[in-house]
């Protein structure tokens, strides 16, 4: 890739210049037009004049690198999948613990290293299953969890030492989910040392995706950066936040902002975390980037390259940190939900392979792929067995696991990669002059920004300028119409309903007493609050519990329209 | 458009996935109707409130949890209990057929499902309100 020397680019110009002039015709933007997914002109061919233009270093080395090497635009490990492949995670929440228990148990015995342990909304929320607003949610999307009781439950008989990976969703609740994992692994005889929890733990983004929030934006940053403050001092192997774009994309941002957007977040926390007396590389490594892998493939090879290169240099340059590992940037990725259609939804297996294939391309730590039936409700166990499947197929039949970076190089792949870097860079300044992200969160900028993007996406799928193959092109004479999934049977709900209420009759209700103020001092003295919170969740207090204290001492957060 | 015409968006229950509301809800303002957007984590009560506060002619509900029949069905029986059952129910999510035709049985007059364009939503509901409005009308000259 190193640039060619003057006369040869004069001389590659002159011949690029007369084959475009020869060929313009057919050159014209195709059915394909001629903008990405983000709205980046793409060329109809890129030569090595369109890399490297930089001025003087050998622009290889210095802005790529080698894999495992600054800026890590080629991978943040040496040998990449050769060494060890990507995380393959999957969706596996289900209606109650005991049935999570057995799905995860056989996921494992599947093959899987991690599994995901999708919480249900009253969870989520703060609010126990028999709370008025619970009413008809447990158990919908994900799990209940009211009490250590509930995550007993769903850890029983789990080989916790042999996992690589657990994740889960909790945002709002944060330290809660650390104290019902560290309380949950303890009574089944295991330390949390035994294995790695990877929280979301991003509140931030809740407030304008997503959403599931409880207290006010500054307070609810607080709590997530009691996550990050205790594991860099207690448990510095897990993984205590992720910051988050994927939820960003999926809200109808492009992927500029995707990014730009959750390190804009991602700045609020380390600057928190940074106040707390920790030092940037007490924390740095244990932080994953949460990306969407959408289905415009090069640009989002470009995105998670550019995302390594941006993270790398910034660590280095706005933080100062000096371990390679503070540099050297994990992502996590999911393929894009609102990517699939509900219309004819096999098709959606093609769209979740193309999505997943630009992820390996783009040297990704943890892949989930979505179920081809997601866009109607919960996955059935066959949609999530293909989902799996699509993954293994990437992994150990395709090749794109022999290679680190195979696009790195490429004229186009690097061209769009710089693209994308100094696209994301001019909008983390559009941030920085709103005030930065919790501003620009309270103010409305940034929903206002999506809602933007979304509107005019939706515009531009009904004007046939996004192509939806099935929806939009190709569409079939008679829609097939969505057909009901298995939903949680009512009984489910009730039961979960007394269980929650046995926990509260059988506990020692002086206990949680005692705790729960502990907890109410901490929260107002501004202390960490993850081991006032742990020692609640031993008394088996419940969720809704122990928020409905912080949310005394703290406040709730309004929605404005 | 026989007259400006003011439309309640709401986002019933836990669900935090209000893309699609928003997207209607700027829709519906593009086309000329006046849009309050109630936001996030609307008790059914919550939301029958502000249509009566507001005096919505039309109330459009998003759900993407699968809990649609319960809280469709609970905002349909509130508004009727309040004397407001002249208020025009409709809303979208991910609903399955056999549910849309018990929706429709229990009062909601137009169910949307993903694929539904804009524009069908707009045309839709402003044919509707103006049928309903014609109604009143005559029924009022009769």
């Amino acid at each position: 890739m190193t640039p060619p020397d003057r006369a040869d680019r004069a001389e590659l110009a002159r011949r690029v210049a007369a084959w475009q002039a020869a060929h313009a015709a057919a050159l014209a933007p195709g059915e394909a037009g001629d903008r990405s997914a983000s709205g980046f002109p793409v060329a109809p061919l890129y030569t090595s004049l369109d890399v490297g233009g930089g001025a003087g270093a050998d622009p290889e080395l210095e802005r790529l690198g080698l894999p495992g090497e600054a800026p890590f635009t080629r991978g943040p490990k040496p040998a990449m999948y050769r060494d060890q492949l990507w995380v393959m995670g999957m969706y596996s929440g289900r209606a109650s613990p005991q049935e999570t228990n057995k799905r995860i148990r056989s996921l494992l015995e599947r093959g899987q290293k991690g599994f995901s342990v999708a919480l249900d909304l009253p969870t989520q929320n703060g609010l126990d299953s028999d709370h008025p607003l619970a009413q008809g949610e447990v158990g919908k999307v994900g799990v209940p969890i009211d009490s250590l009781r509930d995550m007993q439950d769903l850890l029983e008989g789990i080989p916790l030492d042999q996992v690589r990976q657990i994740r889960t969703t909790a945002n709002a609740i944060g330290p809660i989910a650390v104290a019902l994992f560290i309380a949950g692994a303890e009574s089944h005889g295991h330390s949390p040392r035994d294995f790695k929890l990877m929280l979301q733990n991003d509140v931030l983004k809740e407030y304008v995706a997503r959403g599931t929030y409880m207290f006010p934006p500054r307070r609810a940053l607080g709590f997530s950066v009691d996550v990050i403050e205790y594991c860099a001092r207690n448990l510095p192997h897990w993984e205590p936040i992720e910051f988050c774009g994927y939820h960003i994309r999926d809200s109808g941002s492009n992927a500029v902002q995707e990014l730009a957007i959750a390190l804009a977040n991602g700045d609020e926390y380390i600057r928190a975390a940074l106040a707390r007396g920790l030092s940037i590389d007490d924390f740095a490594h244990s932080i994953f980037l949460f990306l969407a892998a959408g289905i415009d493939l090069f640009e989002e090879v470009a995105k998670f390259r550019a995302a390594r290169r941006i993270w790398s240099d910034r660590m280095r340059d706005k933080y100062g940190a000096q371990r390679a590992e503070s540099r050297a940037l994990k992502l996590f990725v999911y393929t894009l939900g609102s990517a699939l259609t509900a219309q004819e939804p096999l098709n959606n297996i093609a769209r979740v392979a193309y999505e997943a294939l630009a992820a390996a391309l783009g040297g990704v730590q943890t892949l989930a792929t979505s179920s081809f039936d997601e866009a109607l409700g919960l996955p059935s166990d066959e949609a999530v067995r293909v989902a799996l499947r699509t993954q293994q197929i990437l992994a150990y039949e395709t090749g794109v696991a022999r290679t680190a970076d195979p696009l790195g190089g490429s004229y186009f792949v690097e061209n769009l990669t710089d693209r994308v870097e100094q696209a994301v860079y001019a909008y983390l300044d559009r941030i920085e002059g709103q005030g930065g992200a919790l501003a620009s969160i309270e103010s409305g900028w940034m929903r206002a920004q999506l809602d933007d993007e979304a509107y005019a996406h939706q515009r531009g799928i009904e004007s046939g300028a996004i192509s939806l193959v099935g929806v939009n092109r190709f569409a079939a004479e008679a829609a097939g119409a969505l057909q009901a999934l298995p939903s949680v049977p009512q009984e489910e709900e009730a039961r979960q309903i007394e269980r929650v209420r046995a926990v509260r009759r059988e506990r020692d209700a002086a206990r949680v007493d005692k705790a729960l103020a502990g907890l109410r001092e901490a929260a107002a003295r501004g202390t960490n609050t993850v081991e006032p919170v742990l020692e609640a969740v031993r008394a088996y207090a419940t969720v809704g519990e122990i928020c409905g204290v912080l949310s005394e001492v703290w406040g709730r957060h309004v929605q404005r329209g | 458009m026989q007259r400006h015409y003011r439309v309640i968006v709401a986002k019933p229950g836990l669900d935090g996935h209000d893309r699609g509301a928003r997207v209607v809800a700027r829709a519906l303002r593009d086309a000329g109707f006046e849009v309050i957007y109630t936001g996030l984590f609307q008790t059914p009560e919550d939301v029958v409130t502000a249509a009566i506060e507001e005096s919505a002619d039309a109330v459009g509900l998003s759900v993407l949890s699968g809990a649609h029949l319960r809280l469709f069905g609970r905002i349909v029986d509130l508004l009727a209990e309040a004397g407001a059952e002249d208020v025009l129910v409709f809303g979208g999510g991910i609903i399955p057929e056999r549910d849309v035709e018990e929706l429709k049985r229990l009062g909601v007059g137009g169910v949307f499902t993903p694929g539904a364009s804009l524009g069908e939503i707009t045309s839709w509901l402003e044919a509707e309100l103006d049928a309903r409005s014609r109604g009143a009308l005559e029924s009022r000259v009769q």
